[in-house]
């Protein structure tokens, strides 16, 4: 690792200003993908802005119809609280499969969204639960935010406070995950929100990221079963394609994930 | 460079190092304790998994700075002076280890997730999910996957035998 600056923020302003400060500098949350990038050389930020003791940053509450999720909360803190898992059970699913158990007590919501890795499992989770990102600066919806691969809104000195998810009534998740680095082939979120409408999410399969799959939307809203999604067939010119595997097997992966979504929900 | 302070099995330790300097490094080099392994280069192998503030993590994936202020518990720190933790014990007994370069990592993830789990309540299916982050090249799991589940069965009744 090239020699880097570290500084612990007390505050979201505290952190801004340490950013703006820095010749190239880079926020740290959990630090699970940043600091093993570092480690291989791929990136050298003149300094580190650590986020995660930010008192702001931290917790799940319930607000109005919406669970709240602090950026600095742990994948394992997603996990096992009985909040999500009762208002959010897909979410909480997904957060159970991030990684390992080391890298989930570590890893945060907002480092991982802001990230954006193609084959996260968050950005499903956010788009198919209609989620909205709150940063410092403005609340974005969770479509728009997600821009490409490990491309976001996000403007250099912006940091993610908090991410809000209308309570849906029903939600699932299901991925395949890569047998090594256990980072989804595809992974598939569906939800079914308060007011009847449907969403099918998914990570890890496409070419520019997380998508929404309309198709699988509008049959599921007459039919929530996983039937309704067996003949559905995402177009493999969108998928990626690499030695994990190719387009035409990620694109039957999105709809076999699907129907296991449907049925875990 | 930074003063980094932390309580290390037990210990009240500080010391100046660089900010780039990773958890495993301190623990290592600065501390001289070996016991803490490093088995890869990319955060993978779990060898090197201790305890911050009670939670099992890679401790070649965290700064030593992040961990100012934290309480740490290495391997070392799990024993009870000549008696082995139960974890500790039952790797010896089940033989859970070939070459043991992973054990101290494997070790470490089990007394985490007998914490998480509460003893007792581990079945075999169960410990090789929470063994994921957590890699034996000689493929010795399936002692270590016994040794794990003798540990929490046995830990369970001493928690019984002190009610």
């Amino acid at each position: 690792m090239y020699e880097t600056q570290y500084h612990r923020a007390g505050s979201v302003s505290e952190a801004a200003a340490l950013i703006g400060k820095a010749e190239d500098g880079k926020f740290l949350g959990g630090g699970q993908t940043l600091l093993p990038t570092m480690k291989q050389r791929l990136a050298a930020p003149s300094d580190l802005v650590d986020l995660t003791k930010i008192p702001d940053l931290k917790g799940i509450k319930v607000e109005g119809d919406a669970v709240v999720i602090g950026a600095a909360t742990t994948h394992s803190e997603v996990a096992t609280s009985d909040v999500v898992r009762e208002k959010l059970p897909g979410l909480a699913t997904l957060a159970s499969g991030i990684g390992d158990p080391a890298v989930r007590h570590m890893g945060t919501i907002g480092g991982s969204i802001s990230n954006n890795d193609p084959a996260a499992d968050y950005p499903a989770g956010l788009v198919g639960l209609n989620a909205t990102v709150k940063t410092s600066k403005r609340s974005i919806a969770a479509e728009n935010f997600f821009v490409g691969m490990f491309e976001t809104a996000l403007e250099d000195d912006e940091i993610v406070v908090s991410v809000s998810f209308p309570v849906p009534q029903k939600s699932g998740y299901s991925k395949y995950p890569n047998p090594a680095s256990r980072y989804a082939m595809a992974g598939v979120f569906v939800s079914q929100q308060a007011d009847g409408s449907v969403r099918v999410a998914v990570t890890g399969a496409g070419s520019d990221g997380v998508f929404r799959v309309a198709e699988m939307e509008s049959a599921l809203g007459s039919n929530w079963a996983p039937d309704a999604v067996a003949g559905i067939h995402v177009n493999d010119g969108d998928m990626l394609s690499d030695i994990h595997g190719s387009s035409e097997y990620r694109a039957n992966l999105v709809t076999v994930m699907a129907k296991r979504a449907i049925a875990a929900s | 460079m930074s003063k980094v302070s932390m309580v290390l099995n037990g210990k009240s330790v500080s010391a100046d190092v660089e900010d780039r300097t990773l958890l495993v490094s301190f623990i290592r080099e600065v501390r001289g304790l070996t016991g803490t392994h490093v088995g890869c280069d990319t955060s993978q192998c779990g060898a090197c998994v201790v305890h911050v503030d009670g939670k099992a993590v890679k401790s070649c994936t965290m700064l030593a700075a992040q961990a100012d202020g934290a309480d740490v518990v290495t391997l070392e720190g799990l024993a009870n002076g000549g008696d082995l933790h139960p974890v500790q014990a039952a790797f010896r007994e089940h033989h859970g280890l070939q070459c043991g370069f992973c054990t101290p990592g494997m070790i470490m993830s089990a007394v985490d997730m007998i914490n998480r789990h509460g003893p007792g309540n581990l079945d075999e299916t169960t410990i090789r999910h929470e063994l994921e982050g957590n890699i034996c090249r000689c493929t010795g799991y399936h002692n270590i996957v016994k040794a794990i589940k003798a540990a929490s069965d046995q830990m369970a009744g001493m928690a019984q035998a002190a009610e």
